[in-house]
């Protein structure tokens, strides 16, 4: 069993201590959302779990390993990263652009069948087999968040981590791409996902970790931490938990 | 796409039947038997010319497709990293002190300009891969070798002088010779090498920085083979032709809708298609009925300028 922890991570940015010694494990085959107010430090958190950043003091470890020494390869495939731009720079086929998630793998000679299987996997995944032709620049804004998506499927890693995957999709496309996010996570890998919207959070959501400041103020199963009391101590709002005649939890902020 | 490099190698096969032939005297291919005295034309003129033609536009044409990838910019372009300048600094220092004499001594001044600039870029940029502060150093590196380069003009201690540099300036490929060869080949071939190696790398740039890194990309080391390949693939076109414009601009985007856009993909034929541009536009300075012959790098601004209006108006198109 393979786990992904932060072990009393540090980080200042520009004089900021945005991460102030942050100890949490993240466990696969489970979705754990990321929570907090703007400046918790959760992107920050997620891009020391990605290797994007590296901490001033403690690690992000890896079964163990801090994830900055890791080949770049090696880690390249057990971890994926989607960051929450959109950027695309050159105007590729989807095909081509979900591709570029097997880079890793890639052998000498470039890709090889099981890369192609892989891309085909990720495209179906996603919905996005029929538009494998079509120029990103043709694709609509869901279509391309989906793309992207499949691009880090497309990698088949053991940590799949997303920045704000949900930001700028209407509720249709966030649904769609909870349900894949969910299903990865059914499939054995584990989901890291920085969120602000309660909702979609108790929606998705096995574990959370809810952050403020920097520093951890909750972090364990989802119904344990998203509770009235400590959502207000992270926030600073007021919430109205409740569950709809379907059994959905929803979150409901009322008064800070 | 190797259909179209198997198309571009047959045109530059015709290109440089067409360029050993072409001239003031044209030869035909059977002449350069030893018996005949115009052999001495295609041995010791043309085909060295011939040669470094292929080599500068093959140089250029990759340097321009890797740093359009690199930089994420289709208006990029290989002088825009302060190389070129730099390598035209030192070459223009060879002319003023009057070293010009010796054969070698140009493009070893051209070189030792590109290899300083190389290093200034490398000491400045750091090891960040900052594509930001990578950029704003390659412009002020060129515009301080432009500068010096006025100040060594305006300053020349003769008229021959500052005309000889103004026109070496304007790049040109008449008169090499094999030894001019011999000092490219192995640069622009050592040069290539590296940024064939930064094929992958580039691809994943689509994705934007944070993502390339995340499927793999060291940016410190992309950002020392590309410094390094470009210096060494520009540093030798200039030092052996001066400086030619717009070739590295234009001939990405002229194999692009026929390779398709993944960086990777324009590399081979950018630098087949460089190599094919320079070839023909060589052969056609050398025809054209001017009284002396037209210099390659004006023949080539003159069609850079209106192809880089073209481009701004078609981008001013598409993002109205």
């Amino acid at each position: 069993m393979t786990a992904l922890t932060a072990d009393a991570i540090g980080l200042s940015l520009g004089g900021n201590r945005v991460l102030d010694g942050v100890s949490v494990a993240f466990r696969r085959g489970r979705v754990t959302a990321l929570l907090g107010p703007n400046g918790a430090g959760k992107s920050s958190l997620l891009s020391c779990l990605a290797a994007l950043r590296t901490p001033d003091s403690g690690a992000a470890r890896l079964d163990g390993s801090d994830v900055a020494g890791l080949d770049r390869r090696e880690r390249a495939r057990r971890i994926g990263f989607l960051p929450q731009a959109a950027d695309v720079h050159w105007d590729v086929d989807v095909a081509t652009l979900v591709g570029l998630g097997r880079l890793p793998h890639h052998g000498r000679w470039g890709a090889g069948a099981a890369d192609r299987a892989a891309v085909e996997r990720a495209l179906a995944a996603t919905d996005m087999t029929a538009l494998r032709t079509r120029g990103v620049e043709r694709l609509s804004g869901g279509e391309r968040g989906r793309a992207l998506l499949a691009r880090v499927l497309a990698g088949e890693p053991d940590w799949l981590l997303a920045d704000e995957p949900l930001a700028s999709l209407d509720p249709a496309h966030q649904l769609d791409v909870l349900a894949r996010l969910r299903a990865v996570a059914d499939a054995g890998s584990g989901v890291v996902l920085v969120l602000h919207d309660l909702h979609l959070a108790a929606r998705i959501a096995d574990d959370a970790v809810l952050m403020r400041g920097g520093r951890i103020v909750a972090a364990g199963p989802a119904d344990a931490v998203l509770t009235a009391p400590l959502i207000a101590e992270a926030y600073g709002v007021d919430v109205e938990i409740g569950v709809t005649p379907g059994g959905q939890r929803f979150i409901l902020p009322i008064a800070r | 796409m190797t259909r179209l490099n198997l198309l571009l190698g047959v045109g530059l096969l015709f290109a440089a039947a067409l360029s050993v032939a072409a001239g003031k005297v044209w030869v035909p291919w059977d002449a350069w038997t030893a018996a005949d005295p115009r052999s001495i034309i295609i041995v010791e003129l043309r085909l060295p010319r011939t040669v470094l033609a292929l080599l500068v536009g093959a140089a250029l044409g990759l340097s321009g497709a890797v740093m359009q990838g690199y930089l994420r910019n289709p208006l990029a372009d290989p002088g825009l990293f302060g190389v070129s300048s730099g390598a035209a600094l030192g070459a223009v220092l060879s002319l003023y002190f009057g070293y010009a004499a010796q054969a070698w001594l140009l493009p070893g001044f051209a070189l030792a300009g590109a290899g300083a600039t190389m290093a200034l870029l490398a000491l400045i940029a750091g090891r960040s891969g900052s594509l930001i502060l990578f950029t704003l150093a390659g412009m002020i590196l060129t515009s301080i070798a432009g500068s010096m380069t006025a100040l060594a003009i305006s300053l020349a201690p003769t008229p021959f002088v500052s005309s000889q540099i103004v026109t070496w300036l304007m790049g040109a490929l008449t008169d090499r010779s094999w030894d001019d060869v011999t000092i490219a080949l192995p640069l622009v071939a050592l040069g290539a090498m590296l940024l064939a190696t930064t094929a992958r790398s580039l691809d994943a740039l689509t994705l934007g920085e944070q993502a390339a890194r995340s499927i793999g990309v060291d940016p410190g080391r992309l950002q020392a083979l590309v410094i390094a390949g470009v210096a060494l693939t520009v540093g030798a076109a200039v030092a052996s032709a001066g400086v030619i414009g717009f070739v590295g601009l234009m001939v990405p985007h002229l194999v692009r809708p026929l390779a398709g856009n993944r960086p990777s993909a324009i590399l081979l034929p950018s630098a087949l298609g460089g190599a094919l541009l320079l070839t023909l536009a060589d052969c056609l300075v050398r025809l054209l009925p001017t009284v002396s012959e037209l210099r390659l790098g004006i023949a080539m601004s003159m069609l850079g300028g209106p192809f880089f209006l073209y481009l701004l108006i078609a981008m001013r198109r598409r993002l109205a």
